[in-house]
């Protein structure tokens, strides 16, 4: 569902692009479909139509209208207010001066506040930090057992009192120790409630004011609707949050949710979980996200990061050797250096705009050792045979295998996808597309090879 | 709401009495719930929105109903019919009236593929699913009560949640309140080894309803998905039509992604029924729409507190007026 929406977007904006001249109607009907797919991503209603209000008068403003290239003004507009909504490029969390950090977590039942807690231990025990927990959840069953548990596995210690203490009491009482203990930080976790339950809320601002933390931590589920707005406005008021945390976004949630928060509250988004595993939690990029919700991809920094490696004269001189069919195994190596300087392939496969839907792709588990070997196996060809791969045969195909500890099989296999992509890359270097499933086919089959492995 | 089959009603319905006084109690819970999400609703369907019938109007509906996570498609569909109905005169153009049809269009969709809840064979096998944190656990032990104080039903609970620390701990204390067996296994256990575990007491001790929890997961993970359907082959092993029953569970603050929730639980597991949790809070659960008219997939319970009698059959006129009620 969500991929069709953002095909939807996506091809509205192409169809913008592709258009020389803008009408206010190609506008209207693009607004259209951005208001859908924002709302189909969970964004709160009044937060779209603030969006989409401000995002039509600077497309029917004069930076659109004078351009030589409207449609392109538009999808640069698009990416610039979303990222403008989205705030910056995130925040860090507030240390104290002297003693423990302190971090009060809060949110709604079955947010994953325990689990969060956890792992933000485990996130800052990774850093050598002493880290502590402070089981205030004595209201759902088991929820003090849950944090023991959780709390061994991140390595960090937990004070607790069972469930018939009173939590204001426990927190202090845990801050107390903290102190004493001299832990770096306390992370206090409270029981889930509804922010229209005024008992529990005033509660939580009870803890807040006795243990004075740091900072405050909204746990939120990266699945929540529309109601996200209501619930951070009332945690604002009673806990007066510093950040969020977002949970659950390992699932194909659009997290809408944590725009609108970030719109409505001003409060950053700091911390991500993006799975079940402790260690699956990190900061947050909000950058990012605003890609994400449009389905666009994290093309800017691919680009970004393209043209901080790649040599623009470099590259020229390689369209040149591609088009005479000079393009050789030396020229392979270097291209694929060049590539890797960019960091893992898989998390360079997942900034390109439509790998969300495709799936094989998404999860395709590049394995960089594939790449070592590959690398091996050229660099123990001579000058000449990296110019002429035909030259390899039978004992040159040994030695190679020898030289980089690799199999004659996997020489031989090398030199023959290696073959298959000059041809392939000759038709791309003089203008042809070659057909999309030939190019998948091949994928499958050149070196590196890509694993898919499914969770 | 409950198709219990055979069994002698004397021992599984509740004192007839007490029914109207419980339904009282239904409606006045209900409302109370849903007061506070109902008063925002209201800022946006005011009785003004229906004094001049004309695009705004319509606009306004709109919004309302998105706002309450009813989703883009529902939404239109919901709309685009009233507005016809009216431009067409079938219904008056008059405030009161659009609004007592938009109630009965919207209960009208709710009520998609209304079955009951079936537990008729013996035992009949109910297993629960969803996401991480949407209330599984506390809707079956909820549901165990149920069952077994006031319908006297015997009950076997089977703790297949074998991954989060402390679920199981958690169902025990919910068994020993509904006077429940709880069958359990170490943690990390095979979950499918529980369910066979349970399904087998349950068999060995003639109990009437067999509930089996399962641990949260999140709808992309195949293999946990791929886990789930072995926990059904599983059961399926003792008992060839079983479960009888499967429920899935869905936050009521969820957005829109509750669709596909449903939709890919549906398919590894069969789902019969949505329960609606967490309704107490301002939440509209506007999303069972979406699965109502989308998949066909009928809310059957709803979850409107922590209490124990706070787990309710879903009535969809009852919920459609709740949400748009003065």
């Amino acid at each position: 569902m969500f991929d069709q929406l953002s095909e939807r977007l996506q091809s509205t904006l192409s169809d913008v692009r592709a258009r020389g001249k803008l009408g206010e109607s190609d506008i209207d009907s693009a607004m259209r479909d951005i208001r859908l797919a924002l709302l189909e991503a969970d964004v709160n209603f009044k937060v779209v139509k603030a969006f989409t209000k401000t995002l039509k008068e600077r497309c029917l403003g004069a930076e659109v209208m004078d351009s030589l290239d409207p449609g392109q003004q538009v999808v640069k507009i698009v990416n610039e207010e979303l990222a403008d909504l989205m705030g910056g490029t995130g925040e860090e969390i507030s240390l104290a001066a002297s003693g423990p950090t302190v971090i009060l977590m809060a949110g709604l039942q079955g947010s994953g506040k325990t689990t969060a807690c956890a792992k933000l231990a485990s996130y800052y025990g990774k850093q050598r930090k002493d880290v502590a927990l402070a089981a205030c959840d004595v209201y759902r069953p088991a929820a003090v057992d849950q944090l023991i548990t959780m709390g061994r596995r991140a390595g960090a210690h937990v004070y607790e009192k069972g469930t018939d203490a009173d939590p204001v009491e426990i927190a202090v009482w845990a801050l107390e120790r903290a102190r004493e203990e001299r832990r770096d930080f306390l992370i206090v976790d409270t029981a889930g409630r509804l922010h229209i339950d005024g008992d529990l809320m005033k509660e939580l601002s009870q803890i807040r004011d006795r243990t004075k933390p740091d900072d405050v931590l909204l746990v939120v589920d990266a699945m929540t609707g529309q109601d996200a707005v209501g619930v951070a406005e009332s945690f604002a008021e009673a806990a007066e949050f510093d950040g969020v945390v977002m949970t659950k976004l390992d699932g194909d949630a659009r997290g809408g949710a944590a725009l609108s928060v970030k719109a409505v509250t001003g409060k950053p988004i700091m911390f991500a979980s993006t799975g079940e595993k402790i260690e699956d939690f990190d900061r947050f990029h909000p950058d990012r996200m605003a890609q994400r919700i449009l389905g666009m991809g994290d093309v800017l920094s691919l680009i970004e990061k393209a043209e901080s490696q790649v040599d623009e004269k470099a590259a020229e001189e390689l369209q040149e050797k591609l088009k005479k069919d000079q393009f050789t195994l030396e020229d392979f190596l270097t291209q694929m250096k060049q590539v890797r300087k960019m960091g893992p392939l898989s998390g360079i496969l997942g900034m390109l705009p439509g790998m969300g839907a495709m799936k094989q792709l998404k999860n395709a588990n590049i394995d960089e050792r594939q790449l070592d070997r590959t690398e091996a196996i050229i660099l123990s060809m001579t000058p000449s045979e990296r110019a002429d791969p035909h030259l390899i045969k039978g004992r040159r195909r040994k030695r190679i295998a020898d030289g980089s500890g690799t199999k004659v099989q996997e020489v031989r296999a090398l030199v023959k996808q290696f073959d298959q992509m000059r041809v392939m890359m000759r038709a791309m270097a003089n203008g042809k597309m070659p057909d999309q499933q030939k190019l998948m086919q091949m994928a499958g089959q050149a070196p590196p090879r890509p694993k898919v492995r499914r969770r | 709401m409950i198709d219990l089959g055979s069994r002698e009603p004397a021992n599984v319905a509740p004192p007839a009495e007490a029914e109207p006084e419980q339904r009282r109690g239904v409606f006045r819970r209900l409302r109370e719930s849903l007061s506070k999400s109902r008063q925002a609703l209201q800022e946006e369907i005011t009785a003004s929105v229906f004094e001049k019938i004309d695009d705004e109007t319509w606009e306004l509906l709109e919004e309302a109903l998105i706002l309450a996570d009813v989703g883009a498609p529902t939404t239109a569909a919901v709309v685009e019919r009233l507005e016809h109905e009216v431009d067409s005169g079938a219904v008056p153009a008059e405030g009161p009236l659009i609004r007592d049809r938009l109630i009965e269009i919207l209960a009208e969709v709710a009520s998609t593929a209304r079955a009951k809840i079936d537990l008729s064979a013996q035992p009949a096998v109910l297993m629960m699913v969803g996401v991480n944190g949407t209330g599984k656990t506390t809707t079956i032990g909820k549901i165990a009560w149920h069952l077994s104080k006031e319908f006297g039903l015997s009950v076997v609970m089977g703790a297949g949640d074998t991954y989060r620390a402390a679920a199981a701990e958690q169902l025990a204390e919910w068994a020993d309140r509904a006077g429940a067996e709880l069958v359990r296994g170490q943690a990390g256990a095979d979950p499918g080894s529980v369910a066979y575990d349970a399904v087998s007491a349950g068999v060995a001790r003639n109990a009437d309803v067999v509930i089996v929890d399962t641990a949260g997961r999140l709808h992309t993970q195949d293999n946990l998905m791929e886990e789930l359907a072995k926990v059904r082959r599983v059961i399926a092993k003792l008992i060839p039509e079983a479960p009888h029953e499967t429920l899935i569970s869905i936050d009521a603050t969820t957005g829109q992604n509750g669709l596909r929730q449903a939709k890919v639980f549906s398919e590894a597991a069969e789902v019969d029924g949505v329960v609606l949790t967490k309704l107490d809070g301002t939440a509209k659960g506007g999303i069972a729409l979406a699965i109502a008219a989308e998949l066909g997939i009928p809310v059957k319970l709803i979850g409107v507190g922590e209490k124990l009698e706070d787990l309710r059959p879903f009535d969809p006129a009852e919920y459609a007026a709740a949400l748009l009620a003065e």
